[in-house]
């Protein structure tokens, strides 16, 4: 059977994708550059296919709160935004992080502090990956490079959370969000019904039948004694998926002497630089962290040894470089390279970079 | 009549509501919340909705009504409430929800929730304690702090030229196409206690029957945080409250 190919941009593709999940519910606010996400299931109607619930929330606080809700019932639910949105969803994403609800949430990320630009970025590195919201939490972080990993980080993203009762983030940039690409859009999914999610989620608040323990969704925990326990099995949690999801893709690694670490947008464009670098002769290879949180510590730490000294790309001014040198423990160089603002650089950009920082 | 005459069935003026479990209370003595957990558990349970109904508690003195009425709840962030609601029931029609938020919860922090989810007419029941003052962080003023009254941050009186007047949110929401019922009632006395179990009823049944959100309002005490025994405090609220929050229906469609 052929694929069917479409063209869409990378918010049409989550948007899709998640109607084609089996999801339950979505609930949005407005912001650019990712309202294309609920202007297209609005346009798709899925309530008229296959059930799924979507709602523009009067906020970006009330979305989150509401995806909290439909977690809670064991439904599948997400929201998207983009980083100012993001920053008032951060109370709610601890929350749901706290009384460990399964979820998925896109940041299509623009530039900032405040209100910023409405280009693209990579700014929101440190508020996802390093909490955040309060409290020791984490979010499971995936970059899509691709309209295709849009699409696909859907249901990665979902499965994951679900997996760990745990909160998952696309963290996507204003490139990947509106540019079009081919994308292959996954088969059709049936929504849990409440028998399935009954016996496959028994803490979900679907009513208390008689008999049962009645079921409640709180972070709340007065005893400190209690809430200490709550820690230390999220914690375990934690050191589980680091253990077990980390994702990365490898470029031209092999032989390289130099490595540029970048994701999203930056790993695409910096794609172009090794391809630009190899043509002169300088073995320049590329590792792009798919998974921001788990990060891919140990294959850096790896490839410390390895080469001569590693650049970071990013859309911001020099976050995801810290957790680099942290991999690598001093072993090597570790430079940053960034625009910052919205500015998007040329594959030309970070190959000068390269040479004029690390050679 | 020998006592064992009296003691019959038909006799039962008194019972300790079926969903009530047997977890002590942290609510102070003469509080309001008792009585309303009660008529909420026992409505729920003579509509025989205990296995389709969750409850979204509030941050506030009631965030921990999940230990005492036996259904299902869900705990929300400050003012969230509503807003966890919406999802709950949207995403499960066929059940019944409702929301137990008090003044600062549903009329200061949640104003926006409240409002938006009651203009979308959200099938489900705002049971909304309206004591003019927080309670479960020590006695602060409330949006619904009357005119002069003192609290631990207006300790000489609410001043409205500093902090406004005091908000008849129920007002505002009875304005609202997407409301069906919006009702101010109290439990002071058994006749008020009577009275405010069948607005509650007929509360829960408008949300299965699809009419819109309803809001039932209890003027409620907080001998606490008044500084007042539970007698004194029910006096204050008839004597000072009811004139600034008259009990009654502000809407009911049929």
């Amino acid at each position: 059977m052929s694929k069917e190919i479409k063209l869409m941009k990378g918010n049409e593709a989550i948007a899709h994708a998640a109607i084609r999940y089996g999801a339950d519910g979505y609930f949005g606010y407005p912001i650019t550059p990712q309202s294309e996400i609920m202007e297209t299931l609005m346009a798709e109607k899925p309530w008229e296919t296959t059930g799924m619930v979507v709602l523009q929330a009067e906020s970006e606080v009330a979305a989150i709160n509401m995806v909290y809700g439909g977690a809670g019932c064991g439904k599948t639910v997400m929201t998207s935004s983009s980083s100012p949105g993001i920053s008032l969803k951060l109370e709610g994403i601890s929350y749901i992080a706290g009384a460990e609800l399964p979820c998925l949430i896109v940041n299509v990320m623009r530039g900032g502090p405040g209100l910023g630009t409405i280009q693209p970025s990579q700014a929101d590195y440190f508020q996802t990956v390093k909490g955040g919201g309060h409290g020791d939490y984490r979010l499971i972080t995936l970059a899509p490079a691709s309209v295709q990993e849009m699409a696909d980080f859907v249901a990665l993203g979902f499965d994951l959370a679900f997996k760990y009762q745990n909160p998952a983030m696309i963290l996507a940039d204003g490139v990947i969000g509106q540019m079009m690409e081919k994308v292959v859009l996954p088969p059709f999914k049936a929504r849990r019904t409440e028998e399935q999610i009954r016996k496959e989620m028994p803490w979900a608040t679907q009513g208390k039948l008689k008999g049962n323990k009645r079921n409640v969704i709180t972070s709340l925990e007065l005893d400190p004694a209690v809430m200490e326990e709550n820690n230390i099995r999220f914690q375990a949690k934690y050191r589980k998926i680091e253990e077990n999801e980390v994702r990365y893709e490898e470029f031209m690694c092999d032989d390289a002497d130099y490595l540029i670490v970048a994701f999203g947008s930056m790993a695409r464009i910096s794609q172009k630089t090794v391809e630009l670098a190899r043509a002169e002769g300088l073995k320049v290879g590329l590792l792009r962290p798919i998974t921001l949180w788990p990060f891919p510590t140990d294959i850096i730490k790896k490839y410390a040894s390895k080469v001569k000294g590693m650049l970071s790309a990013e859309l911001n001014a020099g976050q995801m470089v810290e957790d680099i040198r942290l991999a690598v423990e001093g072993k090597v160089k570790v430079e940053h390279f960034g625009r910052l603002g919205g500015i998007v650089p040329t594959p030309d950009e970070v190959l000068d970079a390269i040479k004029t920082k690390l050679m | 009549m020998e006592v064992n005459e009296i003691i019959k069935p038909e006799n039962l003026v008194y019972t300790k509501p079926r969903l009530m479990n047997d977890n002590p209370m942290h609510y102070c003595p003469g509080c309001s919340h008792g009585v309303v957990h009660k008529l909420v558990a026992e409505v729920i349970d003579e509509m025989g909705m205990e296995e389709q109904t969750i409850g979204i508690s509030p941050v506030g003195c009631a965030v921990f009504a999940y230990n005492y009425i036996d259904i299902d709840w869900q705990e929300a962030a400050h003012g969230r409430a509503t807003a966890l609601a919406t999802a709950v029931k949207r995403l499960n029609p066929s059940k019944m929800v409702f929301t137990y938020q008090g003044d600062g919860d549903l009329a200061a922090i949640g104003t926006c929730e409240t409002i938006h989810a009651c203009n979308r007419g959200e099938n489900i029941v705002i049971v909304f304690i309206n004591n003019a003052i927080y309670g479960m962080t020590g006695g602060q003023m409330a949006p619904t702090t009357l005119e002069g009254m003192k609290t631990s941050t207006c300790p000489y009186g609410r001043n409205v030229e500093l902090n406004g007047y005091p908000l008849k949110i129920s007002n505002l929401l009875a304005q609202l196409e997407g409301t069906c019922l919006v009702t101010r009632q109290a439990v002071h006395t058994p006749a008020a206690v009577r009275k405010a179990k069948k607005m509650l009823r007929k509360a829960f049944e408008n949300s299965m029957a699809g009419k819109g959100t309803s809001v039932v309002e209890f003027v409620s005490t907080c001998a606490s945080g008044w500084k007042m025994t539970p007698d004194q405090a029910n006096k204050w609220m008839e004597e000072n409250m009811f004139s600034m929050y008259p009990l009654g229906d502000l809407k009911n469609v049929e």
